[in-house]
């Protein structure tokens, strides 16, 4: 099931040995890959299998190290992006490759032929969105618009160049369920007009929807290609990832605890042109309980994570309370020492500083919440490095964290295992509460797995946790109740056996419970 | 008397319109180049001494324009190929210049300098008042075509558009294929080519002679200058007659001898640019928005 | 050709301490042919610039004096620039701890007491201390960019001095030169060694503020805070530490070592107070923070290091007759191989010669 195949020379586009290196690390090794004309293949891997690395060595932005592209059966070397947008490829960036700044239809222009004048620009990107059914108005500012909306323009920008070939990185990961709807439905027509279509997921569901052949990679080899729907889920994911991995064991739902998070009326403004403000968020996390907060990126995730964990106090200090304590004008180490734990979304810059060693970042952390431990010399605050090196160790090997040294740099660690050291970093505190911003963004299947049963089981152990992620799959996994945040509105929260993806992507789209209980009969 | 002020006016406001326009162009492509005040004395220095020599001070501007345009290509090097920081290169780039500057005019202290003439524009310099802005030197109808110009440019030619979006996000525009390395040269180059041709107005007709660290300032008030017009080509005119008149003001103060002590009177313009930095940054909105967002980020694109 | 960058995996141990050494040596190389340009013999003129200052025991005792308010300054700065506060105005600040610490021979010139000494000094460092707490201000709670405020400030600090001296504090008995009264002896910071030379105590403050700083920086929370704060400010927030404090903190003590510089360049060194009481150090001390990479430790070497430029600067009028002016030519080209020698420390630098692209390209 998994032979290898030599690109077809019917191919539109095939790849023969193409390979990457950067330094000494290998990001694409050998690659073998064939695309025939109007088909949607898919193009399967983990996080850091070298999947990205690929594209942009198909779209022009990265030099091969070795192997070579043929286009139509003729070997070609694309230079450029502007290269390979004149040979017919499109491309849509995961992340975005958009200009917050500038309208669309400059955005749009930017990757046109100089020669066409903005407003024909724009005409034409109008009369295409309306044909693909992708609305867009062209003189907004890109920085006033939802993510969907930004993807419309990049698909629309690569549609716009008449393109046989339109590559898409990872595009559901930003999308309602409806929306992704929407997108496949695009692709499909995309399809019937003869164009073919290189998508790039590591979602085995929609993969086996709307892809016609596949290609697996891992650790930047091919490690199959097949088609995907004489496959079964288990059997793609052996593929991406080499071996089975450890099914999440499940929470029961129990009878509440005593509240140890709260959120009442929690209102917060935009503290710059380009955020969220917060409406009226009320949220209850009872000790041993999981709520997960759904939602698309950019509806006030990380302003209602900055304002739980007191990164920016709020002005009603009645407004967020842990441990039945009113905390909102208290800082983030005075919430910590209530015993509050917290993880930020970003990992480097925010949960941690790159340029620093591991132990530093467990003091980041910590300074205050172990100041016994690891704090001396009274008001000259000595560093005890000796402490904070085998709480470092010890929290590297409970999380089975790889590294190469005993005290690397926090950069120099694959985003797996760094998240694991940063989620380990909280919980050898054991909190009573711990609030979690996208646990296993961009990490492998390996880490992501190990860290929500952590999750689970801290839960377990009776703490109250809340987790806010843009992943339905890791909801589903770890959450006992879900709750949807929409443009800086929370829903009510409901037990996550009552609730369906269909729920969650109303929710995500700004309908009310009400709404959509509507909605659901009005379906049936 | 008004007419003579006016004239004192445009003179002191030039230079800094023109230096402020060059680092507009350079802050807008994500490039903050802290040597104005090093690449203008450069080229005031360089304009004096051309001038000297060739007898034109005609040959003089260009050197001026040339010899800025140069050094800023140094600090290009540094900070565009090497990605060092740019605010420490900068600095060093003022640095740099106050000191070779001043070892390259030491021979040239006390000469009398030879001065731009104006150029009459003939019927439009016959306007009663208004005339006087056609009887002005060569320096001041550069600073009004370039504002024009560089406004054009940013925000109705497609270069312009790249341009701008290289200041937005540079990972994006290299994604796209947009030459963000190039393009930045480019910028800091004609940054560095607009601060060499204020220092040659200084040294051949605000005051035509050569004194060393005659730019006493102006190209951090230019840089000042560029913030206050929230990186627009217009509001950088009116805010470099806004401190041409401050400056001005002074010196007439300082002359008619009002018991003030001169040494109040001629810190006035540095004071009056904190001033003006803080109601500016008062907006916290507008800074914001306005900020090319890349602005001094180092960029190493991958290949 | 091209330059192609590739970064490392983490910063070069070797290159942190080759650096610096590195920038050395190209701007003694490029010393030389700017003296051979100058026509004159470019060993001779490289020994008297750099070697013949450092061979007679009372030219030591001038590169200590020039080396103390350097070294004063850039350990205050390096503080600053490691938290990301880019104070560039110590040459104000200077300035204005040296007339903060005036104020007692200058005004109460009467009094004499024991005292007087240790409390011009602070009253220096506290000058110097409230004059960087203008742009500290105005960064932390009016958004304002510290770059052009505390440049700015240098100039008004100047003319303020300049102000001072001609009008309010001139000397009565000084035939109507600029300058104030003489300080009496009790104010004069005394020499280390006065039997051998000028050198005072400075240069042991200088000393024990780098180790001071070196030690706040490596072992406790407040150095870390510097850090984390100077590389990434959101995780400065997460930490619980506030950007807004730093500002304070750093700002305040830079601008109180560059005071406390001042007041003792003046009580030691030039004894009243004049217009000009500096040769840039603010400014050069911004060199010497930078070559000595930021580190305490670093900067007395590197203080060292940019006093003799000084000194060999005035060596080199003296016995081939080029301008003192190179000294700064020489410290400048100092902090631009500096700066572009630091790039090794984190990046390996690459020659990519076109030709083998166009190979590639040229299959198409």
């Amino acid at each position: 099931m998994t032979e290898n195949e030599v690109p077809r020379a019917d191919s539109l586009l095939a790849v023969r040995g193409l390979t990457k290196r950067f330094g000494t690390f290998v990001a694409c090794n050998g690659i073998d890959l064939g695309i025939g004309a109007g088909e949607i293949h898919a193009l399967l891997g983990e996080n850091g299998a070298g999947k990205s690395t690929l594209v942009k060595m198909l779209f022009g932005v990265l030099a091969p190290s070795d192997g070579e592209i043929l286009w139509k059966g003729t070997p070609v070397a694309i230079g450029s992006p502007g290269a390979a947008r004149k040979l017919g490829i499109g491309m849509v960036f995961q992340h975005f490759s958009l200009f917050e700044a500038l309208t669309v239809a400059e955005n749009i222009a930017l990757s046109l032929d100089p020669g066409i004048s903005l407003s024909r620009i724009a005409d034409e990107a109008a009369a295409l969105s309306r044909e693909y059914g992708l609305p867009l108005d062209p003189k907004a500012h890109v920085a006033d618009l939802s993510v969907g909306e930004r993807q419309r323009i990049e698909i629309v920008r690569a549609l716009l160049q008449n393109p046989s070939l339109i590559i898409l990185d990872e595009p559901t990961s930003v999308l309602t369920p409806q929306e992704a709807d929407r997108l496949f439905e695009t692709l499909e027509k995309l399809r019937s007009e003869g164009r073919s279509v290189l998508y790039i997921s590591h979602r085995l569901e929609e993969v086996q929807r709307i892809c016609d052949r596949a290609t697996v990679l891992r650790h930047g080899k091919v490690t199959g290609a097949c088609d995907p729907r004489k496959e079964t889920p288990a059997s793609l994911a052996r593929m991406m990832v080499g071996s089975d991995v450890a099914a999440v064991t499940h929470i029961e739902r129990r009878d509440a605890g005593v509240v140890q998070l709260e959120a009442a009326k929690l209102s917060v403004a935009a503290r710059t042109p380009f955020a969220v403000a917060l409406k009226d968020v009320s949220l209850k996390v009872h000790a041993g309980q999981i709520l997960a907060i759904a939602g698309v990126a950019g509806n006030g995730q990380g302003e209602l994570f900055d304002a739980l964990s007191g990164e920016y106090p709020v002005a009603d200090n009645e407004s967020v309370r842990i441990r039945q304590k009113p905390v909102g004008r208290l800082g983030i180490n005075q919430r910590r020492l209530l015993g509050a734990g917290f993880v930020p979304e970003e990992r480097h810059g925010h949960a941690a500083v790159s340029g620093l060693p591991l132990s530093d970042n467990l003091v980041l952390a910590r300074s205050q919440s172990d100041r016994k431990a690891f704090l001396a010399g009274g008001f000259l605050g000595l560093i005890r490095h000796s402490a904070v090196l085998s709480a470092t160790r010890r929290i590297s090997a409970e999380m089975d964290v790889r590294k190469s040294g005993d005290d690397p740099l926090a950069g120099s660690l694959s985003g797996g295992n760094l998240q694991k050291f940063i989620v380990g970093r909280e919980l050898d505190r054991q909190p009573a509460v711990l609030v979690v911003n996208q646990p296993t963004w961009g990490v492998d299947a390996g880490a992501a797995s190990r860290i929500r049963q952590a999750l689970v089981d801290l839960a377990r152990s009776g703490s109250a946790v809340l987790v806010i992620s843009q992943d339905l799959d890791e909801i589903f996994e770890v959450a006992t109740d879900i709750a949807v945040i929409s443009e800086g509105r929370l829903s009510e929260p409901s037990p996550a056996a009552e609730m369906t993806r269909e729920k969650i992507g109303l929710l995500m789209g700004g309908l009310t419970h009400r709404h959509v209980e509507a909605e659901s009969v009005h379906a049936h | 008397m008004l007419e003579a002020i006016l004239l004192t006016v445009i003179t002191a406001a030039t230079p800094l319109v023109i230096a402020s326009l060059g680092e507009l162009v350079a802050e807008r492509s994500g490039v903050l180049n802290l040597g104005v005040e090093g690449m203008m004395i450069m080229g005031a220095v360089a304009a004096f001494a051309i001038t000297q020599i060739s007898g034109s001070p005609y040959m003089g501007l260009l050197a001026g324009i040339a010899c800025g345009g140069l050094f800023s290509l140094l600090f290009g090097f540094l900070t565009l190929t090497l990605v060092a920081n740019q605010v420490a290169t900068g600095l060093s780039l003022t640095l740099l210049g106050l000191g070779v500057s001043g070892m390259l005019g030491e021979s040239f202290v006390g000469v009398p300098g030879i001065k731009l003439q104006p150029i009459v524009i003939p019927l439009l310099s016959d306007i009663p008042f208004l005339g006087l802005l056609f009887r002005q030197d060569i320096a001041f109808y550069l600073s009004i075509a370039l504002v024009v110009g560089v406004n054009w440019f940013l925000f109705r030619s497609r270069a312009g558009l790249k341009l701008r979006a290289i200041g937005d996000n540079h990972g994006s525009a290299h994604a796209l294929g947009i030459e963000v390395i190039r393009t930045r040269y480019l910028a800091v180059l004609f940054g560095g080519a607009c601060a060499g041709l204020a220092g040659a107005q200084l040294s051949l007709i605000y005051t035509p002679q050569w004194v060393e660290n005659m730019t006493a300032g102006r190209g951090w008030i230019a840089l000042a200058l560029v913030v206050f017009a929230s990186w627009r080509p217009w509001r950088v005119l009116a805010g470099g007659y806004l401190f041409g008149a401050v400056s001005i003001g002074q010196l007439h103060a300082q002359a008619m001898g009002l018991g003030i002590p001169s040494q109040f009177l001629s810190a006035l313009p540095y004071a009056a640019t904190i001033i003006v930095l803080i109601v500016i940054s008062q907006n916290r909105r507008t800074t914001l928005i306005n900020t090319p967002a890349s602005l001094g980020k180092p960029f190493v694109p991958d290949r | 050709m091209r330059i192609e960058l590739e970064k490392r995996a983490g910063a070069s141990r070797l290159f942190s301490f080759l650096s610096p050494l590195l920038a050395l040596l190209l701007t003694v190389i490029f010393g030389g042919i700017m003296f051979a340009l100058l026509g004159k013999d470019p060993i001779h003129a490289l020994h008297s610039f750099f070697i013949e200052p450092l061979l007679e025991v009372w030219s030591l005792h001038e590169l200590a004096i020039k080396a103390g308010p350097l070294i004063l300054i850039a350990v205050g700065l390096s503080v600053c620039y490691r938290s990301n506060n880019w104070n560039i105005g110590a040459e104000g600040q200077y300035v204005m701890g040296a007339i903060a610490g005036s104020i007692l021979p200058v005004v109460f010139f009467e009094w004499n007491s024991p005292l007087i000494l240790p409390l011009m000094l602070i009253m220096g460092a506290i000058g110097g201390a409230l004059y960087a707490g203008i742009p500290a201000l105005l960064k932390a709670h009016f958004n304002t960019n510290e770059i052009l405020t505390s440049l700015m400030l240098v100039y008004i600090a100047q003319l303020f001095l300049d102000w001072l001296v001609r009008g309010a504090w001139r000397n009565p008995q000084g035939m109507n030169f600029p300058e104030t009264r003489s300080f009496a002896p009790e104010a004069v910071l005394p020499p280390i060694m006065e039997a051998s030379g000028r050198a005072h105590w400075s240069f042991v403050f200088a000393l024990i503020a780098a180790v001071a700083v070196w030690f706040m920086m490596h072992y406790t929370l407040k150095g870390f805070e510097v850090t984390v704060l100077g590389q990434s400010p959101r995780a400065g927030r997460f930490a619980g530490f506030s950007s807004r404090k730093m500002i304070w903190f750093s700002m305040l003590l830079s601008g109180g070592l560059a005071g406390f510089a001042g007041i003792s360049e003046v009580s030691g060194s030039i004894g009243h107070l004049q217009p000009i009481i500096s040769p840039g150090y603010g400014f050069t001390a911004i060199i010497v923070a930078f070559l000595g990479r930021l580190n305490p430790l670093g900067i007395i070497a590197s203080g060292l290091v940019l006093a003799l430029t000084y000194l060999g600067g005035e060596a080199a009028q003296l016995s081939i007759g080029v301008s003192d002016k190179v000294t700064r030519v020489f410290q400048g080209l100092l902090l631009f191989f500096v700066l572009s020698c630091d790039t090794l420390i984190h990046y390996k630098v690459r020659l990519v010669f076109d030709r083998v692209r166009q190979k590639i390209e040229g299959a198409a």
